[in-house]
């Protein structure tokens, strides 16, 4: 027998042997065989590990651990205040930052119980369909690449270094941008932003989406491995807490842009897409319908933007919850004391608690937040859509083949950032 | 300028305020209250695991999808509840379009609640993170292990009697090449910058200027 020497080969020796009853396929003696697979794994999408029961090459069990990214967030932002726990959510999905940040300023928005102006709520909308599809594209390319496609993460993953060109124009970042606040947005669009992003938009339109479809749809190795693999039936995806392209692919069509729409997606026009046979390709074949929707989406938003919201102001009005202008402090007592106020003791927020939820990319991201009438929050418990996700992978991967997980791993969409918190 | 309401435009408030008589009758011994657009259900723990499946299998009410489960503690907020602990259970109906919130409150000797993993497959992880985090024993679960901490991790870090800064830090031990836990040893001391007396300035930890050794430079005298 050959030394070993892939990493591959390593991993499979490592794998360990565990106690477990006796089933039909094994004879007495015999036990099944525990397969660890990550974290340091490339396809584990970060650090998953999971700890695999097969017979043979079938899967019996899987068992995800998770926490290898724990860093106590919930308990970082109870010691902070409203403002400074912000930048927290660009860390926990950091493939879709912007949403994050969304759903900590409604939650916070709907317990101050404030109103927002309508150029900010057109600006979060845009940024937020933005970051869909970038979360969208790192999606497809990473799944692809997971399960042989190289091609389509070099094109993909170009496309995203528009995107976060946008972001950094915008606010300073490329990725963690802790642009949207509390009351609306940190500052307004630098000129000429929504030109750029209209001919980027086209482009990808006309493009760069069905070249990505060319390279997917009918190939013959991406249907093998996707068609009829992790198949989830409504019942289940309802019962395992599913959200997201993961329930539309099921059939179920519900998103809470539409069914408990927020911001202005109730005066915006687009379709739901939703899948028929609750497998991987029907999920992609929704994520690709929903990048199209955002595309449209942000036309929307820019014609909106560009038209009868522009020079109108991108923040609320009211000093103690959003920052005075620069200029104003210059030569105003109470604007610079309205400035320090909010930079340093931050602002109270009524006690009492409420549940705040986005369709983030990934499926409900929601924030519970309780309140003590202090300045910082007094807990906050985010439901990230992953986490629910990775909780589904052992009934999924039951009855498939180890290579088959990647894929399943792949349409989850997982990022250990919100899963771990 | 003009503003515009952008949260829970949608919601039936008439709907939920149905809701919430129809479940009077129904939990005779809960308490509910509706508070910022949200209902809250609090029940004893005992009556949990009943409360989430009439909810779920009610033709009115049918709220089939566990959204979440999490823990507070109430530890030095007596202001907004007496007891120490609560479970949080968020419920998402469909058919309906509405979200229910029910709560228990748990005292701080022997915290525990029957599971409803029979009732929500989600639940599963859900309480295993609880009882991670808060030392929460949700009676019952086929699997309650410690979920996002370490192996063998000693303490509930969400607790609010357990300090920011932990009690073991990780470091790599060349002499054993493994990593390893030692007690923390923070080169400065954690300040707690008590924002609520801005113009009194630190409080509640004093003895920080003596320990503090950037003002006893040379460079400051």
């Amino acid at each position: 027998m050959s030394t070993v020497t892939t990493a591959a080969e390593k991993q499979i020796l490592t794998a360990t042997f565990s106690e477990n009853v006796i089933t039909p396929n094994r004879t007495e003696g015999e036990q099944p065989f525990t397969l660890n697979f990550g974290p340091q794994h490339p396809s584990a999408h970060g650090v998953l590990r999971l700890v695999l029961e097969m017979e043979g090459e079938v899967i019996t069990k899987a068992d995800p651990h998770i926490g290898l990214l724990h860093r106590g967030t919930e308990k970082l932002i109870e010691n902070k205040t409203y403002i400074q726990a912000l930048p927290y959510f660009d860390r926990m999905d950091y493939v879709s930052m912007m949403c994050q940040e969304h759903v900590w300023c409604l939650a916070t928005e709907k317990l101050l119980g404030i109103e927002i102006p309508r150029r900010a709520q057109y600006i979060r909308v845009m940024f937020s369909e933005l970051t869909r599809i970038a979360n969208h594209l790192l999606w497809i390319g990473c799944h692809a690449l997971d399960i042989g496609a190289m091609a389509v993460m070099l094109y993909s993953f170009k496309e995203r270094e528009y995107l976060y060109d946008f972001s950094e124009e915008v606010s300073g970042a490329r990725m963690h941008a802790n642009y949207f606040r509390p009351g609306g947005v940190n500052r307004d669009l630098p000129e000429g932003l929504t030109h750029k992003i209209t001919k980027w938009n086209d482009n990808f339109e006309k493009v760069v989406i069905p070249m990505l479809e060319t390279l997917l749809d009918e190939n013959r190795i991406w249907k093998q491995r996707t068609v009829g693999i992790g198949v989830v039936s409504p019942e289940e995806a309802q019962a395992w807490g599913f959200t997201g392209p993961m329930l539309r692919g099921s059939g179920i069509e519900w998103d809470l842009r539409k069914s408990q729409p927020y911001e202005c997606y109730a005066e915006l026009d687009f379709a739901i897409p939703v899948g028929q046979n609750g497998d991987c390709y029907d999920r992609y074949l929704c994520r690709m319908e929903e990048m199209k929707q955002s595309v449209s989406l942000i036309r929307q938003c820019v014609a909106k933007l560009e038209g009868e919201l522009a020079g109108q102001p991108c923040k609320i009005q009211n000093f103690k919850i959003s920052p005075p202008k620069r200029n104003d402090m210059k030569s105003s007592m109470e604007a610079l004391i309205h400035h320090f106020k909010y930079y340093t003791e931050g602002f109270h927020v009524p006690a009492g608690e409420v549940y705040a939820a986005i369709e983030a990319p990934k499926g409900e991201m929601g924030v519970y937040l309780v309140s003590d009438d202090g300045p910082k929050p007094w807990r906050v418990k985010v439901r990230a859509p992953g986490y629910a996700h990775l909780q589904g992978l052992d009934f999924m991967s039951k009855g498939h083949l180890l290579a088959d997980v990647t894929t399943l791993i792949g349409t989850t969409d997982v990022v250990f950032g919100d899963i771990d918190r | 300028m003009t503003t515009t309401p952008h949260i829970d435009t949608h919601l039936d408030l008439p709907g939920l305020k149905a809701m919430q008589d129809y479940l009077a009758k129904k939990l005779p011994d809960a308490i509910l209250e509706i508070a910022v657009r949200e209902l809250t259900i609090t029940v004893a723990a005992d009556n949990v695991p009943f409360t989430i499946k009439l909810l779920r299998d009610d033709k009115k009410l049918l709220f089939t999808q566990l959204t979440d489960v999490c823990g507070v503690d109430y530890l030095g907020a007596k202001q907004l509840h007496p007891a120490r602990f609560a479970v949080v259970y968020h419920l998402l109906s469909m058919p309906h379009n509405q979200r229910v919130r029910v709560k228990t409150y748990l005292d701080a000797t022997n915290p525990a609640v029957p599971t409803i993993t029979s009732l929500h497959a989600a639940a599963g992880w859900y309480e295993r993170e609880t009882y991670d985090m808060y030392g929460i024993n949700f009676v019952g679960h086929p699997d309650l292990r410690r979920l996002l901490t370490d192996y063998d991790f000693v303490g509930h870090p969400l607790r609010k009697d357990f300090p920011l800064e932990g009690f073991v830090e990780v470091y790599y031990d060349a002499k054993e090449k493994r990593v390893a836990y030692k007690p923390v040893d923070l080169p400065q001391e954690l300040r707690h910058f008590d924002r609520v007396s801005e113009w009194k300035g630190i409080t509640g930890n004093t003895g920080l200027a003596e320990t503090d050794n950037t003002f006893n430079s040379q460079e400051f005298k």
